[in-house]
């Protein structure tokens, strides 16, 4: 390769590159300039005033609604994580490699589907008078108040997130060298430990950035606390549209905004770490 | 007598893959049967079929011109998405230099921004250079959302392709363009057409960022929010199976397509 960059080459990569500094990384940047402004007259004013910081990070509604955010993505990581390493391992160590390959088909195919619709459809089964309340009822049982409640804004983000998590799971699971848990068996290792001791510490580096998805999905989301959790008290991305939608306090939400950016840069950063971090013997 | 235990457990854990399908699934399917239902809100028992949702949605004039903004807007930005995804998987595949992991970390990472946050800043930047607030700023956000998935699919091609491919051509005198025009693009195709059909479906379906930036010119995702926050309105569950059914069309068409790839380049 000639030391200079050719224009063949600049020609194919510039162009993707130009459009995410131009579109992707300036706008984010732009976030952090209109956070130091100041709002007259409905107007955004350049400025340089952590006036908007200090308002948001002393309200203590703010800090109720981050403390909610964070407790209800960590809640969908953890039990998404949990509801689907039982069916990756068996999609992984079950199932003939005929029934894998559709089953990995079929799980893709809730990323084509609008969340939105999913989420209206959730509410029909999940209402008062609605298919699970009415199914219970003919047991006896019930009606629950599953809408409009923490449990509603799960089971949205349940729904969201375990089909990816159970593929991120899968992968790393197949790359899991089947000779350790043969080893593992011959040593009279029973399945459990098997499980434990041998095949989630081989695929923990993908099983931690499943979850991971999980709490990055469910910490924006928007939608199911909205619709499914009834939106009050408000999460902080309902915050950031209220915010938005409602006048010009824009600066206000971009602090919103970078503190979410803020947490979940920290979240992934230990995260990762702690995926990669080798274990004591 | 392990034998017995073992075969309760594989038992329990193929119904747990069960549960799974039926708890992601469920939506899915409800919405299908919801949108064919006359109750405006349904309940069990299901009342009687009807098509009366799917009349209300093709006799609204909104619903039909948000419809082809969302046609308009997917394929200008299949086009764009895969345009710079190429680029940017075939510069990974063939380039090394310094920052290309800052390079590949700016083009990769878009999806992993929560949409609200992408949303209130591509708002507050492009309504700064007067931009906001029309289908142009629809397409220039989900040219950022969309081109990390044609590059990966794009890049996922290349890796397949023998690198002395390119070699070979250079031997016989072909310079970089016509390598790239007669080696490369064809090699690649299959994986272009796929990117097409995918970014045009993920733009079909998103909706947190367009309702940010689109001001009255409304996609139809943008439009089902609006129903969403109006009263309970089965016309969604007739939007969302349309949208499904051509969702499904564009990633069945990109599977035919990866999954029976012409076997190298053409030979002349």
């Amino acid at each position: 390769m000639s030391k200079r960059p050719s224009l063949f080459s600049l020609v194919l990569s510039l162009p993707l590159l130009i459009w995410q500094l131009a579109f992707f990384l300036f706008p984010l940047l732009f976030l952090v300039a209109i956070s130091f402004w100041t709002v007259r007259n409905f107007q955004m004013q350049p400025d340089f005033n952590t006036g908007n910081w200090v308002r948001i990070f002393t309200r203590s509604a703010f800090w109720d609604a981050y403390l909610r955010t964070f407790c209800l993505a960590a809640a969908s990581a953890a039990i998404t994580s949990a509801i689907a390493f039982p069916a990756s391992y068996a999609i992984s160590f079950k199932l003939s490699e005929r029934a894998r390959r559709w089953l990995i088909f079929v799980l893709i195919i809730p990323f084509f589907t609008s969340y939105l619709v999913r989420v209206y459809s959730l509410q029909v089964f999940l209402s008062d008078a609605g298919i699970i309340n009415a199914l219970l009822g003919k047991f006896g049982i019930g009606p629950f108040p599953l809408l409009n409640s923490t449990f509603g804004t799960l089971v949205g983000m349940i729904t969201l997130c375990l089909p990816l998590v159970i593929l991120l799971q899968l992968f790393s699971l197949n790359f899991v060298n089947r000779d350790l848990v043969e080893a593992a068996h011959n040593l009279r290792c029973a399945r459990f430990r098997t499980v434990f001791l041998v095949i989630v510490p081989s695929a923990k580096v993908g099983l931690v950035i499943a979850a991971l998805f999980a709490f990055i999905l469910s910490f924006g989301d928007f939608v199911s606390p909205l619709y499914l959790g009834g939106g009050n008290p408000p999460t902080l991305s309902i915050m950031i549209t209220d915010i938005t939608k409602s006048g010009q306090q824009w600066p206000r939400a971009a602090v919103v905004a970078l503190t979410m950016i803020g947490t979940l840069l920290t979240v992934a950063f230990l995260s990762i770490r702690f995926a990669y971090r080798e274990r004591g013997e | 007598m392990t034998g017995n235990r073992n075969i309760v457990i594989n038992g329990l854990l193929k119904l747990h893959i069960l549960a799974c399908l039926v708890f992601i699934f469920a939506p899915i399917i409800g919405s299908f049967v919801f949108s064919l239902n006359s109750d405006r809100f349904p309940s069990l028992p299901l009342g009687h079929f009807s098509l009366q949702w799917y009349r209300l949605i093709l006799e609204d004039p909104f619903v039909w011109a948000g419809f082809f903004n969302t046609v308009f807007v997917g394929a200008i930005v299949a086009v764009i998405a895969t345009t710079l995804g190429f680029g940017g998987a075939y510069t990974d595949f063939r380039y090394n230099f310094i920052g290309k992991n800052a390079y590949l970390a700016l083009a990769l990472l878009p999806p992993t921004i929560p949409v609200v946050i992408m949303g209130l800043a591509m708002l507050a930047f492009l309504s700064r250079i007067s931009l906001s607030g029309g289908t142009f700023s629809v397409i220039i956000a989900h040219g950022v959302m969309c081109s990390p998935f044609a590059m990966a699919i794009i890049r996922l091609r290349l890796s397949q392709m023998d690198p002395d491919l390119e070699a070979a051509s250079w031997n016989l005198g072909g310079n970089e363009w016509a390598t790239l025009r007669h080696v490369i693009m064809p090699f690649t195709k299959p994986a272009i057409f796929a990117a097409l059909f995918i970014t045009m479906a993920v733009s079909f379906d998103e909706f947190a960022v367009a309702w940010f930036v689109s001001g009255l010119h409304e996609t139809l995702p943008v439009k089902i929010l609006g129903f969403l926050q109006g009263q309970v309105s089965p016309r969604i569950n007739a939007i969302g199976s349309l949208a499904f059914l051509s969702s499904i069309t564009l990633i069945v068409f990109a599977q035919m397509l990866m999954r029976n790839p012409s076997t190298g380049p053409v030979e002349k």
